[in-house]
């Protein structure tokens, strides 16, 4: 993998590093992020060259044989010049590499944030600690809600809108592209993009209060096919259970406090505030990737978010023992 | 190590003017850093008003009291002045006198200062604007109280036993000061009262 | 200019000219020495004095800070580690990071130079040492409170720059964020007073003859970062200031629904938060300077350059700050600029370091500790700078921004930049301090430990960084593939702590039976070399006068001084701000305890308007009070 492919800068401590790269700017999946790397690989080897010519310099002046002198203000006035030659000529240099950084910088910028069009445009709003997507579409009916996920086609290009509903927040999904803010009152902008399919994940890198470790958000890449049929189904209501138990659930749900936060499409519940749960049962992490899901993580989570994510805005819902299976069912089967 | 003298300064004064003393440094120091926060409390007022389309978020503060304020302050540079040139002629009668009037000014301005708080068209917490204006007002306030307070203090210092010798150079100290009050009014009072009526 | 400020001496004062030399030293120490007992230590106004507490408070501190930051290490050293939790955790790196800028940072570099740069410019006391046991009391207080916060619960919790709105009134309830911003303000009051007595001392108490040109190094990289300090410390008294209004009075600086903007806090911030880092960088030059051309044997090569360079170095810090707020979604073309004008500053920074390895090339080097640990600022701090320069290109600073790549960087360029070469100047300044060497055999031992040590726990961070860690998580997921690299750093960061304790070891030890060094241990060529060690009150029985850059090295025989100062009261030499020619003998502050009482005062409003307004409208006039008594003459005699 690309990750291991060894700077000039690393010492023996490369050994140490297991690679795996799912959320990782060096493991590049996309071609933001393939320039961003290159980018990156190109002044690495530049300024590594600098901190070893340097180095060189400086072990050399220490090593070599010193003027005998027994006064320290005896001094020549050939030698004298001699430095003075040579620390301009580095100074030179010096600007010649740095202005030469700059150009290539800004070049990656120009490419970066040149911004074409894209079929496809999410709003991205970061809360204290998930964060909420919405799928816009020329069509009302077919704008839908998720959270915590995002699905996107291979090969195309994702214009990403981001806000916040609190405090800043920063999307970074290292493996496809660059980070930008979420501010509030403001909207930013962020194309990104993965050329294979694969599941990325990133994380809140802006600082944001207890719980900025776990505000994950993964990202999957579908063919178009595979995309466009998540799609569907997410435009979707939720469907209603069949089975008792499920049933049971959704009831449970419903009459809980549950729905004061959350939404299910297809049912009363209509919370803002939380992320929407119509398919939370298709997700691969609850709690912005703190667990995987799964039924007993669901279970878990409803019994003690606050011994899991202590901090998080969810509070903990007095439930009795049996109410926890047919609820965490109900979720789970919310596909 | 050994010494040999190479010169000697029995001879030289103790005091003197301007910036051959240590004070008239300190002073300009700690003018040109609270001038620096005077330059970046403007630039924040701009920095929203270029932001906010529809600056000022408010009714622009009425022109009166500032206006006077402003005047006073202006034509108190001529005593202060003169207070200046008296204090270097170490003239104690001429400092004495002057003082007075000075110390009577500022108690004047500062009064100028608190109508003028009083017809503020916003309060502080009504939005940034009104943030801005009761802020950025109050940080010259400190400074102009701060200075009427060594006013009177030297002044008082001026009509006691002490009124002598290296006293005469913290008069004059304290007229630079005085001289900092006034020219970092006249660009707070163009950023606050004129930029929001263009 | 009217004849009478010029008139001479009139009054029978006695003058050194008319004691014996015998006498002098004993007369001049009654004079400028400290009265004995809690009063007179409080009173005292010696600028050694004020230096020493200032230096040691600076290392306690730093120890607090090191603290914290092996309590982060270890909740960090396994993934999904429950030592620490977030609460607690988010305390920690606030308090370190706050620790290490304002209450470390900072103070250490002008604590240095409280206690040396009056005597490398030949003068007896700092430029109002009134006003500098004043701030140390500030700094002192203003840091304990902090600490004191965090003990009992109420600890800053937003990070080192507390951004907005997260600090703001709506997502910090309670009052951390405002025992944060009182901090803030309270001790930048201190350095701002600080840096303005090093700028006076340096223009005016020069000794005769000490030209723009004769200026030690030393003495130029302390005093552009005095100005450095007087031009950004506005900038974060007026932010705190803001935040503090935000949170206790309800204005809306930084509430973007009432017609503020959170970016407004960034942007003061860091127009103060980039020049800090210089001022933490800046002192470590000096230190790097004068080691070197005590220990290369020659005198530092390129002194115009040098410093045109930190005077370069300073206007430029002034147009960066930008770069740390390149993810925020600002113009593209502006954010090009920023990029261009971090990457500027290599010049500069560049020109120094070739001028000090000029130095070692054409000196005769003499491997002694300080040097070691000059050593190790060049192999650390270079490679920090060059990360520095990678984080400047916009592009990359996408990926890398906020993660522990940039930790990586700042504490490459941090300790790489100020930690060595300060330990560097303590094993080099302790015998002028303390009268006694350090042993050479522990601070080898300290150097190989500390270099190794730091390498092992922060080379790693590049890495991790890379491979997405962010900075500021109390934790992360076993899955990420980030444990190995966390647990190698955790064991640097423990030898890296260990080196610290060698020191702590040999610091003590020296000070009971080090060897005595004597006036000039060293054989080094600045002014502090030519009193005894440590300097009597009066710090020189005689004002040197200066004839050369490197005045020991040119005068070997015996140091040419001056006569005719008063022995029996406190007077300095003031000389003209350019030309260092003699013009007045001003009198010199004697000790008060007015001081300590006023700092008294002013943090009692500081720590009160946390929890009322009224605190200031009730302490305002106590403190004036309290400030005017401290100026009010006590006898004629100070009148003259
Ligand atoms: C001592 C402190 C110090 C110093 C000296 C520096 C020096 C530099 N810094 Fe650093 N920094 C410091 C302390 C910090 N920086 C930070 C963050 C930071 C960021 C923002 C990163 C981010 O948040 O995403 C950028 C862009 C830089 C850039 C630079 C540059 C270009 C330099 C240059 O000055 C380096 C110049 C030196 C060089 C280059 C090496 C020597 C030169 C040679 C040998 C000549 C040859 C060189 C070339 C040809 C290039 N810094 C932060 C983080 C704040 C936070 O977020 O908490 C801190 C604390
Ligand atoms: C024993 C030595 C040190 C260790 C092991 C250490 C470790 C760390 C770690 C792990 C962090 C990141 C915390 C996080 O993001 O969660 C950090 C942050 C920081 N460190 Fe250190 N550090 C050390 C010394 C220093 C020194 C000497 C300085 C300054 C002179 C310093 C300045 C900072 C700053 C400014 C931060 C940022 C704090 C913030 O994010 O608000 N550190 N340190
Ligand atoms: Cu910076």
């Amino acid at each position: 993998m690309r990750c291991c492919r060894p700077a000039l800068l690393t010492p023996p401590l490369l050994l140490l590093t297991a690679c795996s790269g799912w959320q990782s700017s060096l493991d590049p999946q996309g071609p933001q992020a393939d320039l961003l790397a290159g980018l990156f690989w190109v002044f690495t080897a530049v300024l590594s060259a600098v901190w070893l010519l340097t180095m060189t310099a400086l072990v050399v002046a220490l090593l070599r044989r010193h003027p005998a002198r027994t006064e320290p203000l005896e001094l020549n006035t050939r030698p004298e010049r001699g430095m003075a030659r040579t620390v301009g000529a580095a100074a030179a240099l010096t600007l010649v590499v740095v202005v030469a950084l700059t150009v290539v910088s800004y070049g990656a910028q120009r490419a970066l944030f040149s911004g074409g069009e894209a079929p496809l445009t999410l709003k991205v709003k970061g809360h204290q600690w998930w964060w909420e997507v919405t799928y816009e579409d020329p069509g009302p009916s077919r704008q839908f809600t998720t959270a915590n996920e995002i699905h996107v086609p291979v090969g195309q290009p994702v214009h990403v809108k981001l806000e916040s509903a609190d405090v800043i927040h920063s999307f970074w999904v290292p493996n496809l592209a660059g980070k930008m803010d979420a501010i509030p009152g403001r909207e930013n902008r962020l194309v990104i993009q993965a050329s294979k399919e694969g599941v990325f994940r990133g994380q809140c890198t802006e600082f944001c209060g207890w719980q900025h470790a776990h505000m994950a958000i993964t990202v999957v890449a579908h063919s178009l096919e595979d995309f466009e049929r998540w799609r569907e189904s997410q435009i979707s209501a939720a469907e209603p259970p069949d089975d008792p138990v499920r049933k049971r659930g959704m009831q449970i749900f419903l009459s809980r406090p549950c729905v004061m936060c959350h939404q299910i499409r297809g049912t009363p519940a209509a919370g803002k505030v939380a992320p929407d749960l119509t398919h939370i049962g298709s997700r691969l992490h609850i709690a912005a990737g703190t667990l995987p899901n799964g039924r007993g993580n669901l279970a878990a989570w409803i019994v003690d978010p606050q011994g899991i994510k202590p901090g998080a805005h969810m509070p903990l819902i007095k439930l009795n023992a049996e109410e926890v299976e047919p609820l965490a069912r109900y979720l789970e089967g919310l596909k | 190590m050994d010494h040999r003298v190479v010169r000697d300064l029995s001879d030289l004064p103790n005091y003197a003017f301007g910036p051959r003393m240590t004070m008239w440094w300190g002073t300009l120091a700690f003018c040109v850093l609270e001038g620096t926060g005077f330059a970046l409390a403007l630039g924040g007022y701009l920095y929203l008003a270029f932001l906010n389309r529809d600056w000022p978020l408010g009714p622009p503060p009425p022109l009166f009291w500032s206006g006077l304020f402003t005047l006073v302050s202006l034509a108190s540079l001529v005593p202060n002045y003169l207070v200046e040139a008296a204090a270097r002629e170490e003239n104690l009668f001429k400092v004495r006198i002057l003082l007075v009037i000075m110390s009577g000014i500022g108690v004047l301005l500062a009064g100028l200062r608190f109508m003028e708080f009083a017809v503020l068209p916003v309060r502080w917490d009504f939005n940034a604007y009104g943030s801005l204006l009761w802020t950025i007002l109050g940080l010259h306030a400190v400074h102009l109280v701060t200075d009427v307070v060594d006013t009177v203090v030297v002044t008082v210092l001026m009509f006691t036993r002490h009124g002598f010798g290296r006293r005469f150079s913290d008069v004059e100290d304290n007229a630079f000061y005085w001289y900092f009050v006034v020219i970092s009014w006249l660009p707070t009072y163009v950023v606050l009262y004129w930029v929001s009526q263009l | 200019m009217s004849e009478t400020a010029l008139r001479p001496h009139e009054n029978k004062e006695t003058l050194d000219t008319d004691v014996t030399d015998g006498e002098l030293p004993a007369r001049l120490a009654a004079t400028w020495g400290t009265a004995g007992g809690l009063i007179g230590a409080l009173s005292t106004v010696d600028h050694k004095l004020i230096g020493r507490r200032y230096i040691v408070t600076g290392f306690f501190f730093l120890v607090l800070g090191g603290l914290a930051a092996v309590a982060m290490r270890l909740q960090l050293a396994r993934p999904e580690n429950s030592l620490i939790g977030p609460d607690l955790y988010n305390q920690i790196f606030t308090m370190h990071g706050t620790t290490m800028m304002f209450l470390f940072g900072v103070p250490i570099g002008e604590a240095i130079a409280v206690y040396l740069v009056p005597l490398m410019v030949g003068t007896r006391n700092i430029a109002f040492p009134r006003l500098n046991a004043f701030s140390y009391y500030v700094y002192l207080f203003g840091g304990l409170m902090i600490w004191i916060a965090f003990a009992l619960n109420v600890g800053a919790d937003n990070g080192w720059f507390s951004y907005v709105p997260l600090a703001g009134p709506e997502f910090s309830p309670g009052k951390r964020a405002d025992f944060w911003a009182q901090m803030v303000t309270f001790t930048e009051v201190a350095a701002l007073a600080v840096a303005v007595e090093i700028v006076v001392t340096v223009l005016k108490l020069r000794a005769p003859g000490m030209t723009l040109d004769r200026i030690p190094l030393f003495v130029w990289a302390m005093f552009v970062n005095a100005f450095l300090i007087i031009f950004a410390m506005p900038a974060v008294m007026l932010a705190s200031s803001l935040l503090i209004l935000d949170r206790l009075l309800d204005t809306h600086f930084f509430n973007q629904a009432e017609g503020g903007d959170p970016l407004l806090w960034q942007h003061l911030f860091w127009f103060f938060g980039h020049p800090e880092v210089y001022i933490i960088f800046l002192p470590g030059t000096a230190f790097v300077s004068a080691i070197i051309a005590t220990f290369a044997r020659r005198p530092v090569f390129g002194y115009p350059a040098i410093v045109l360079s930190l005077i370069a170095t300073g206007f430029l810090s002034f147009g960066l700050w930008v770069h740390h707020m390149f993810t925020t979604g600002l113009p593209q073309l502006g954010a090009t600029f920023f990029t261009a004008s971090s990457m500027m500053i290599a010049i500069p920074t560049g020109i120094q370091i070739f001028c000090w390895i000029a130095t070692l090339w054409d000196g005769r080097p003499v491997y002694r500790t300080p040097l070691l640990f000059v050593l190790g600022f060049f192999f650390i701090f270079v490679a920090g700078g060059l990360s520095g320069i990678m984080l400047a290109s916009v592009p990359i600073d996408t990926q890398v921004h906020d993660t522990y790549f940039v930790v990586a960087h700042f504490h490459y360029v941090l300790i790489g930049g100020a930690v060595f070469p300060l330990l560097g100047a303590i094993y080099y300044w302790f015998p002028k301090f303390t009268g006694r060497m350090m042993s050479e055999r522990l601070g080898r031992w300290h150097f190989w430990l500390a270099i190794i040590g730091f390498n092992v726990a922060f080379f790693p961070m590049h890495l991790a960084g890379l491979r997405g860690m962010p900075r500021r998580v109390y934790t992360y997921p076993a899955e990420m593939g980030w444990d190995g690299l966390n647990l190698v750093s955790t064991l640097g960061a423990t030898l890296f702590v260990a080196s610290f304790l060698l020191f702590l070891f040999n610091v003590a030890a020296s000070l009971r039976d080090g060897e005595i060094a004597g006036d000039n241990p060293w054989d080094a060529s600045s002014l502090e070399w030519a009193t005894a060690s440590p300097p009597p009150p009066h710090n020189f029985d005689r004002i040197p006068f200066v004839t050369s850059r490197e005045p020991l090295w040119a005068e070997r025989q015996a140091l040419p001084v001056v006569s005719g100062l008063a022995v029996d009261k406190r007077e300095v030499v003031i000389t003209t701000a350019t030309r260092a020619l003699p013009d007045l003998k001003e009198s010199s502050p004697d000790p008060t305890i007015w001081p300590f009482v006023s700092a008294i005062a002013v943090g009692a409003v500081f720590i009160g308007s946390i929890f009322t307004p009224w605190a200031v409208a009730w302490g305002a006039p106590l403190a004036a009070f309290v400030i005017i008594a401290w100026f009010w003459p006590k006898s004629i005699e100070e009148d003259k």
